[in-house]
C-alpha cells in the first residue's frame, strides 16, 4: 500500500504549446494543454489520471518526465526539481523514470530483436555487462511471461499483447522506480487486456514499483487504481482515492463522466438514468474564462463564468475544484 | 424487445463463409456464420479483433477489400439475397434500405465535400428528391442527430468537425433514406465516453421512433448490454454463442463468452484482486485450429474439441444456441 512520503510532487505545473495557425502560419496561437496541475504520487501506490481526448492526461505524463519542457511550475523527484534539468543532468533519472505507451508497434525498433530491445537499455546505463546480459534479458522476459527463446524474435512475429509484455520488459530493464502507463492496455482485446493489468499489479508487488495510470477506461482505473484524478480540458477537475471518487463523486464532470460508462448488466443498463452532457469539448486554443467545464456543466452558476474555482481539499485528500461543492457538500 | 417467432426475419445469413487469398493459398477467415434480425431487433455482434465481424457485415453490402471474397452462403434481405444481387439492384438497397455506419468518419466522409452536399447525395439518388428537398432533409438530419445550429453546418468541411460532430453526420447519412436496417461497426469505438453516451442515446431514440433493426458491431460487452436485444458473440470467423441479451449476461453458456464476461472489471472488486483472464492468443485468421476454435485456450477442452467443430444448438431454451461440445453434454447430463 502506499507510504506517507510523496515519491513524486507535481506543484502548479503549466504546458502551454506554441502553434501557428493560418495558410502561412502567421497567426501564433496558445495551446492551454495543462494549467496549474498539483497532485503527489506515494511511493508504491497506482495514481490514475482519466478523463476525454484532449484532457491533458497524456500531456502529464509526458510533462512530468521532462520529455516535455514544462512551460513552469515544479516536478519533484529525490529533492531535484527535474523539469528544470537540462538532457544531461536530467540522465541519471531517467533510468529511474520509465513510460509504457499504448502502441508497442510504434514504439518498438522493428529492425531490433526482442532481446535487442530488452537489452539496450542495460548497456546504456551500464547496469550489467555483455557478458551478463542474455541472463538479465531472459530474467526480464520470464518477469513478463515471456519465454526466454523470444529473444530472437522481432516485433513483428508478436501478438499485440507480447509486443505489450515486451515493452513492459524494456521498461522494467533499468530497475525503475515509477513507470507511466499512457493508454499502456487500451490497445489491446479484452481478454488480453485482463492478463496485462494482472501482470502489472504482479510487478507492482514484486518491484514496489509506483505507477501514474493514464487511461479513458473507468472500469480499468476503477480496478486497478489507489487514488484517481479526473481532468478537464488542462485543469485537475477533482482527485481522490478511487472508494471515494466512485462512490462520492463531487465534482458535476466526474458524475456526468461516471454515468456515461457502460456496466456489464443488461439489468443496470435497463433501468438506469444516465446524466448525459450537451455539446463538445471546447478548444483548448481558447478555453472558457472561470471554470472550464462551465460551458457544459449542469449547474453552472454565475460565478462559474468569472472565477476559476479554487484545487481544494474537502477532507482526507479528496480534492475538487468546484464552486458549486462545499454550498452542497459539506466536507 | 425481440419479435415473435413466427415472423421470417428481416436478415437471415446462413452459412455466409469468407475467404482471403493468403501467401500459403486461400484461408477461410469467416466459417459458415448464421445470423438472423428480426424487425426492430437490435443485434448485437461481439468479438475481437480479426474475429470476422466487420468482414462479416461489409460482405452483406458487397464491400469486401480485394482478396476477400465470400465462398458460400446466403444473405436473405426482405426475400432478396443479398450476395447475388446484380450491381443495379445493390445500388437501390445500399444508403437506401440498408445504411451503414463506419468506425472511423475521417476516412469514410470525403474531405473534399460539404458534409450537406454528402447527406443529400443518397436523398437524391435514392428518394428522387430536388437539390432544394434535400438540402431541407439534410438539416432535418443534422437536427435530428443533435448537430447544433444545422443550417450552418451543413455548408462546413469533416475536417472542421470534431470527431463526436464527425460521427454524428456519419449516423445522419445512415439514417438518410429511412432505412430498414442500421448496420453500425464500432461507430462509437474512437469516441469519448461522454459524447458515447450521447451517441448511443440517440441510436436508442431513432430505432424508437423510426421502428428500424440496427446490427451494431462491438468488442465492448458493457456497450452492448444496454443496448441490444439479442448478442451474437463471435470467435475465429464462428457464431460461438446466439441468445437475447438477459440470458447471455445471466447465464453465458460457452466458455469464451464466460471468460470475457469475467476478464471485464467489476465495481465489487478488490483493488489487487486478481482479474480473471483467458491464456493464450486468439489464431490468426486463416490458421484456425481443427475441432472447435476455442479449444487450444479453453481450460475445459476434451478431446472431442480439438477434433471435431462444434454445432451451434439451443441450449436449454430454443433461442439460447451454443457451439460447444462440453455444455451441450453438460445440460444432456443435467436433464
Amino acid at each position: 500500500m502506499a507510504a506517507a512520503e510523496p515519491l513524486i510532487r507535481v506543484e502548479n505545473l503549466v504546458k502551454h504549446f506554441v502553434v501557428r495557425l493560418g495558410a502561412f502560419g502567421e497567426v501564433g496561437a496558445t495551446v492551454h494543454a495543462l494549467d496549474d496541475v498539483n497532485f503527489d504520487i506515494m511511493e508504491g501506490e497506482t495514481l490514475s489520471l482519466v478523463g476525454e481526448s484532449g484532457c491533458g492526461k497524456s500531456t502529464t505524463g509526458f510533462t512530468l518526465l521532462n520529455l516535455h519542457k514544462a512551460t513552469s511550475g515544479k516536478v519533484m523527484f529525490e529533492g531535484e526539481n527535474i523539469v528544470s534539468l537540462d538532457e544531461k543532468r536530467m540522465r541519471p533519472y531517467r533510468r529511474q523514470l520509465q513510460i509504457v505507451f499504448q502502441d508497442p508497434y510504434s514504439t518498438l525498433n522493428p529492425r531490433m530483436t526482442v532481446g535487442e530491445a530488452v537489452g539496450e537499455p542495460i548497456l546504456f546505463h551500464r547496469l550489467a555487462t555483455k557478458v551478463e546480459l542474455p541472463e538479465r534479458v531472459a530474467r526480464l522476459l520470464g518477469d513478463v511471461g515471456l519465454p526466454a527463446r523470444f529473444a530472437s524474435r522481432y516485433p513483428h512475429e508478436l501478438s499485440g499483447g507480447q509486443r505489450q509484455r515486451v515493452a513492459i520488459a524494456r521498461a522494467l530493464a533499468c530497475e525503475p522506480k515509477f513507470i507511466v502507463c499512457d493508454e499502456a492496455i487500451s490497445a489491446l482485446d479484452v481478454s488480453i487486456q485482463a492478463q496485462i493489468i494482472n501482470l502489472l499489479l504482479d510487478l507492482q508487488q514484486k518491484y514496489r514499483l509506483t505507477y501514474l495510470f493514464i487511461a479513458h477506461d473507468l472500469a480499468v482505473v476503477r480496478h486497478i487504481s489507489d487514488r484517481v484524478g479526473v481532468m478537464y480540458l488542462g485543469r485537475l477537475a477533482e482527485l481522490a482515492t478511487r472508494e471515494q471518487l466512485f462512490s462520492n463523486p463531487l465534482h458535476p464532470y466526474t458524475r456526468a463522466l461516471l454515468s456515461a460508462v457502460p456496466e456489464a448488466d443488461p439489468i443496470i443498463e435497463k433501468t438506469r438514468r444516465r446524466q448525459i452532457l450537451t455539446g463538445d469539448v471546447p478548444s483548448p486554443l481558447d478555453p472558457p474564462a472561470g471554470c472550464r467545464f462551465h460551458t457544459r456543466c449542469p449547474i453552472a452558476m454565475d460565478v462559474c463564468r468569472r472565477v476559476v474555482p479554487e484545487w481544494r481539499d474537502v477532507g482526507a485528500g479528496h480534492h475538487v475544484a468546484c464552486h458549486a461543492v462545499g454550498a452542497v457538500a459539506p466536507g | 424487445m425481440t419479435a415473435p417467432a413466427q415472423d421470417k426475419p428481416l436478415l437471415d445469413v446462413r452459412g455466409l463463409t469468407i475467404e482471403i487469398d493468403s501467401r500459403r493459398g486461400p484461408a477461410i477467415i469467416v466459417d459458415g456464420i448464421d445470423l438472423t434480425v428480426a424487425k426492430g431487433e437490435t443485434l448485437g455482434v461481439v468479438g475481437e479483433s480479426g474475429c470476422g465481424k466487420s468482414l462479416t457485415m461489409l460482405s452483406l453490402v458487397r464491400l469486401l477489400p480485394n482478396k476477400i471474397r465470400v465462398k458460400s452462403g446466403t444473405a436473405d434481405f426482405a426475400g432478396r439475397d443479398l450476395l447475388k444481387m446484380s450491381k443495379a439492384e445493390l445500388r437501390e438497397v445500399r444508403g437506401g434500405k440498408v445504411g451503414f455506419v463506419f468506425q472511423d468518419p475521417m476516412t469514410s466522409l470525403n474531405p473534399v465535400m460539404r458534409i450537406g452536399d454528402q447527406l443529400a447525395e443518397p436523398l437524391i439518388y435514392h428518394r428522387n428528391l430536388s437539390k432544394a428537398e434535400a438540402k431541407d432533409k439534410a438539416i432535418e438530419l443534422l437536427r435530428l442527430v443533435g448537430i447544433p445550429a444545422p443550417e450552418k453546418r451543413i455548408g462546413a468541411y469533416p475536417h472542421e468537425l470534431s470527431g463526436g460532430m464527425r460521427q454524428r453526420v456519419m449516423i445522419a447519412i445512415g439514417l438518410a433514406c429511412d432505412p430498414e436496417l442500421l448496420i453500425a461497426d464500432e461507430p462509437t469505438t474512437a469516441l469519448d465516453v461522454t459524447i458515447q453516451a450521447q451517441i448511443v442515446d440517440l441510436v436508442r431514440e431513432l430505432r424508437a421512433k423510426l421502428g428500424m433493426s440496427v446490427v451494431w458491431i462491438t468488442h465492448d460487452l458493457a456497450l452492448i448490454a444496454g443496448l441490444a436485444d439479442r448478442v451474437a458473440v463471435l470467435y475465429a470467423g464462428t457464431v460461438v454463442e446466439d441468445a437475447p441479451v438477459d440470458e447471455l449476461f445471466a447465464r453465458p453458456g460457452h466458455p469464451y463468452t464466460r471468460g470475457l464476461l469475467a476478464s471485464i472489471p467489476k465495481l465489487t472488486d478488490e483493488r489487487t484482486a486478481r482479474l480473471a483472464s483467458i491464456g493464450g492468443t486468439p489464431p490468426e485468421p486463416g490458421r484456425r485450429p481443427a475441432g472447435c476454435p476455442f479449444a487450444p485456450r479453453c481450460t475445459l477442452s476434451e478431446a472431442i474439441c480439438h477434433e471435431r467443430v462444434p454445432a451451434l444448438e439451443p441450449l436449454g431454451t430454443p433461442t439460447h444456441r451454443v457451439a460447444c461440445w462440453v455444455a451441450q453434454r453438460q445440460i444432456r447430463e443435467a436433464a
